[in-house]
């Protein structure tokens, strides 16, 4: 073994990935709490594809499965693909985007450390852009639809896609806030009753809203733990803040307020631990602001503009390409160097 | 005082604890010390001894030769076994010419140079000289020889003597020991030498996790104006000297420049006390302090070494191991290079020898970059090992220079921080080893090629003479064609000689 220093810290990447599993954890109990077990289904499910792809995919490299299998980021690409898509999918969308992300995305770029992208949003941006109607099974938080499904309805659903007889889909799923708000916008119905709908909450979605609250406390400890550092987080909220505030200050009949964006949808998730994947982000303090400041701003402008419910996942990937461009103008001053590192 | 941030650093446990509070203790005399004819930066010493030969303590038995270099005295009085080749300590182990000298056990001084009896009224020369003839070089692991350093002075406006005293790398309490018992000599040792350079003010710099050699010093620098000592934060490398210079002065010397540059000059706290006992004492540098320490060792200890004893030695003074070492570390954990063998001797810049178990060390297994950038972040160079990594992995070495790894001071902080543990400064020692060797080759054909250049001109040269003298012939068949012949080759080797300069400047 080559030794550069006698001594190291005492870190692993796996030990590093445990721990933004674990960060994911307030946030997955308050989601069960708001809408059911259903979403423990996805995420074991996902897992398992995760793990088995990762290990055929290892094989087929002739890479060691141990040290890989081992090392949680599989674990890492799985939940966070889970929690971006709806809990009342049908298993086999859970699976082929889980395994398209492990195998696409990751190995055929050469696996662990190696993928420009992000792979659990390639494996939502794959399941969103082939399968729409599936991806819009959201389940109605507690206490809101016509009527709740019981765990093993879900399960029924999930796997088999029955429903109970006499309940409709319709009445135990719901339009997303932000995608309420983007068609009853579309309907000129006036801002200030969209928001007095009952699927609007304090911030924004009823549920969602507490949900993203448990992100920022996982996301707390992942920055106290120093697995990620302010600048993704402060950057992304602070752009999509700063460009809804902008928006909602010319025209707040049409523009809701910046708050609401920053609790909608994946923002949170996004800030706390999807833009901070450090493999397909920029490695430079400097590289990492310009990253997430642009990631905000395009995921406002997907939201408010474009065609799709949320637009964090597409905001990521969008700025993953620029990453190298990014690393190669932002390299810090040499000790000693008035001018800047590498061009 | 007002502090300036340094870039980046790490906090690696300190571990100082194991010797910090041991005082320090002279190893008993070994029977045989092995001192090598190169222990600094420069020319290897020229031996004056032949094996038979009688010598007393602190006799010269190499002298300097050449610009960059510094005399070996004998550490005790004995015999001369042989003058031969010995393993160096350094990781090759490869050979190197030493002095073994067999030690007669009474330890009888030399004719010692006198004493310089005021050091702050004496000639400049008298003390630059003394310091030469003392052979001390940089203690703290620079081991560039300490004489060529003071004349820096002639050279640079320098305002301020650096002592440092930092002492950054984990383990090592050599420097920490030296500034608690011996706290007057570092300071004299360093007022000496800030006339001598012509230096106005003195700062010690300490870091804050030795507040006991902060007390010791401060309380022997107050009868002294010029001298101020001041408690740097512990953050490594806070004891590279371009680092301690920018936290205390907030200059940053230009990248590849001496710290001179910018008005400062750094001595280790130990090179300055060898200073003082050389001018107060005449004693050459034959001892030093070391740290041997490392949970592997029975008993951790400051022992005070004869230059030349085996580390083997200073092992079983400390009473051996007590479980296996993984490694064997000639210096401190961070920056150290792993000890060939136990034979091998203590020299003048060995401040630590370490003996760490497997799990102390803590060494993982290597796993695929993750990108955390971590690296970029602490590297107190500026530089972004993480690249720099990338590109020398694909032997792109040009990329890697371009990046900055020649500006690289492989102290190891990004290896440290790693959560992947590659071995990063290894890359960058390889790619500084390999471009250093490509620079060579390049002069060397450059130089061939001006050769070759002045070569074809003098060919031309002599065939133009030689048409010359051939013209000259036909009308006039009287005149030789060495006439001709000779300005041309005058001419010729004036323009070699130049060439010559050129590319040896």
């Amino acid at each position: 073994m080559l030794i550069s220093t006698f001594i190291s810290k005492p870190d692993t990447v796996s030990a590093i990935m445990l721990r933004v599993l674990l960060a994911l954890l307030p946030g997955i109990a308050l989601y069960v709490w708001y809408y059911g077990p259903a979403i423990l289904v996805s995420i074991t499910l996902a897992s398992i594809t995760a793990l088995a792809t990762e290990a055929a995919m290892l094989r087929l490299r002739n890479r060691p499965l141990k040290p890989f299998l081992g090392d949680n980021s599989a674990l890492v690409t799985a939940w966070l693909l889970a929690l971006s898509i709806p809990p009342l999918a049908p298993w086999w969308l859970v699976v082929v985007g889980t395994a398209f992300a492990i195998s696409v995305a990751k190995h055929l770029y050469g696996g662990l450390g190696n993928n420009p992208f992000n792979p659990s949003m390639i494996g939502y941006a794959v399941l969103i852009i082939s399968f729409p109607s599936h991806m819009t099974h959201w389940l109605s938080p507690h206490g809101l639809g016509q009527t709740e499904l019981g765990f093993a309805d879900q399960l029924a659903f999930i796997f088999g896609g029955h429903l109970p007889s006499g309940i409709k889909l319709d009445a135990v799923t719901l339009a997303t806030p932000l995608d309420t708000l983007k068609t009853q916008l579309q309907l000129d119905r006036p801002l200030k009753e969209i928001l007095g709908m009952p699927i609007y909450g304090a911030l924004a979605g009823k549920g969602s809203e507490v949900v993203a609250l448990g992100y920022i406390l996982g996301g707390v400890y992942l920055l106290f733990k120093r697995i990620i550092t302010w600048h993704v987080p402060a950057a992304f909220l602070g752009t999509l803040f700063v460009t809804a505030g902008i928006f909602h200050l010319v025209d707040q009949a049409h523009y809701v307020a910046p708050l609401f964006h920053l609790t909608a949808g994946a923002a949170m998730l996004g800030a706390f631990f999807i833009l901070t994947d450090p493999i397909s982000g920029p490695t430079t303090p400097m590289g990492k602001l310009i990253f997430a400041a642009g990631a905000g701003f395009l995921t406002y402008v997907i939201r408010v503009f474009g065609g799709f419910p949320d637009g964090v996942a597409f905001a990521t990937l969008l700025m993953n390409i620029c990453v190298p461009l990014i690393d190669a103008h932002t390299q810090p001053p040499v000790f000693g160097k008035k001018d800047r590192g590498a061009k | 005082m007002k502090l300036f941030p340094i870039r980046g650093g790490v906090h690696p446990e300190y571990r100082k604890e194991q010797t910090s509070e041991k005082a320090i203790v002279a190893l008993p005399m070994p029977r045989m010390l092995y001192i090598p004819l190169q222990q600094h930066v420069g020319a290897p010493a020229e031996v004056l001894v032949s094996g038979g030969e009688l010598v007393k303590k602190g006799q010269m038995i190499a002298r300097s030769q050449g610009t960059i270099s510094a005399s070996q005295h004998a550490p005790t009085s004995g015999r001369i076994s042989v003058v031969t080749d010995v393993a160096a300590p350094h990781p090759s182990g490869l050979p190197q010419t030493t002095i073994i000298l067999e030690a007669d056990g009474k330890d009888e001084w030399a004719d010692l140079p006198e004493p310089i009896a005021d050091p702050f009224a004496a000639d400049l020369q008298v003390i630059r000289d003394r310091v030469a003839q003392a052979g001390i070089v940089g203690m703290g692991g620079a081991v560039f020889p300490a004489a060529v350093k003071l004349n820096l002075g002639t050279q640079y406006k320098l305002d301020i003597l650096l002592v440092n005293g930092a002492e950054c790398e984990p383990y090592i309490t050599c420097d920490d020991r030296v500034m608690r018992e011996y706290a007057d000599e570092v300071i004299d040792g360093a007022r000496i030498v800030a006339r001598v350079m012509g230096a106005p003010r003195v700062v010690i710099g300490i870091e804050l996790n030795k507040p006991q050699a902060i007390e010791a010093m401060t309380k022997a620098a107050a009868p002294f104006s010029e001298v101020e000592v001041v408690g740097v934060p512990a953050q490594y490398p806070m004891g590279y000297a371009h680092e301690l210079i920018l936290a205390i002065t907030g200059r940053e010397t230009p990248a590849g420049k001496r710290t001179a540059e910018v008005g400062v000059v750094a001595y280790n706290v130990a090179t300055v006390r060898a200073v003082h006992h050389a001018v107060r004492f005449g004693r050459p540098l034959i001892t030093r302090v070391v740290t041997v320490s490392g949970r592997a060792i029975r008993e951790p200890k400051n022992i005070l070494s004869p230059i030349g004893a085996r580390v083997a030695d200073l092992i079983e003074f400390c009473g051996g191991f007590s479980a296996p070492p993984a490694h064997l570390v000639n210096g401190g954990p961070m920056m150290g290079e792993p000890l060939p063998s136990l034979e091998v001797p203590v020299v003048k810049g060995t401040a630590g020898i370490l003996a760490l178990t497997a799990e102390e060390a803590n060494n993982q297994p290597t796993s695929p970059c993750i990108r955390c950038g971590n690296c970029v972040t602490i590297c107190p160079g500026g530089l972004s090992p993480i690249e720099m990594a990338a590109f020398i992995r694909k032997d792109n070495l040009e990329t890697a220079a371009k990046l900055g790894v020649m500006d690289c001071i492989s102290c190891g902080s990004c290896s440290w921080v790693c959560p992947s543990h590659i071995p990063l400064v290894h890359y960058f020692n390889y790619a500084k080893g390999a471009l250093k060797e490509q620079e060579l080759e390049r002069r060397k054909s450059e130089r061939v090629k001006t050769l070759a250049e002045v070569k074809t001109i003098r060919v031309e040269k002599i065939s133009e003479a030689k048409r010359a003298a051939m013209a000259a012939r036909k009308p006039a068949p009287a005149a030789t064609p060495a006439a001709g012949a000779q300005p041309a080759n005058a001419g010729e080797a004036k323009t070699a000689s130049t060439a010559e300069e050129k590319t040896n400047a």
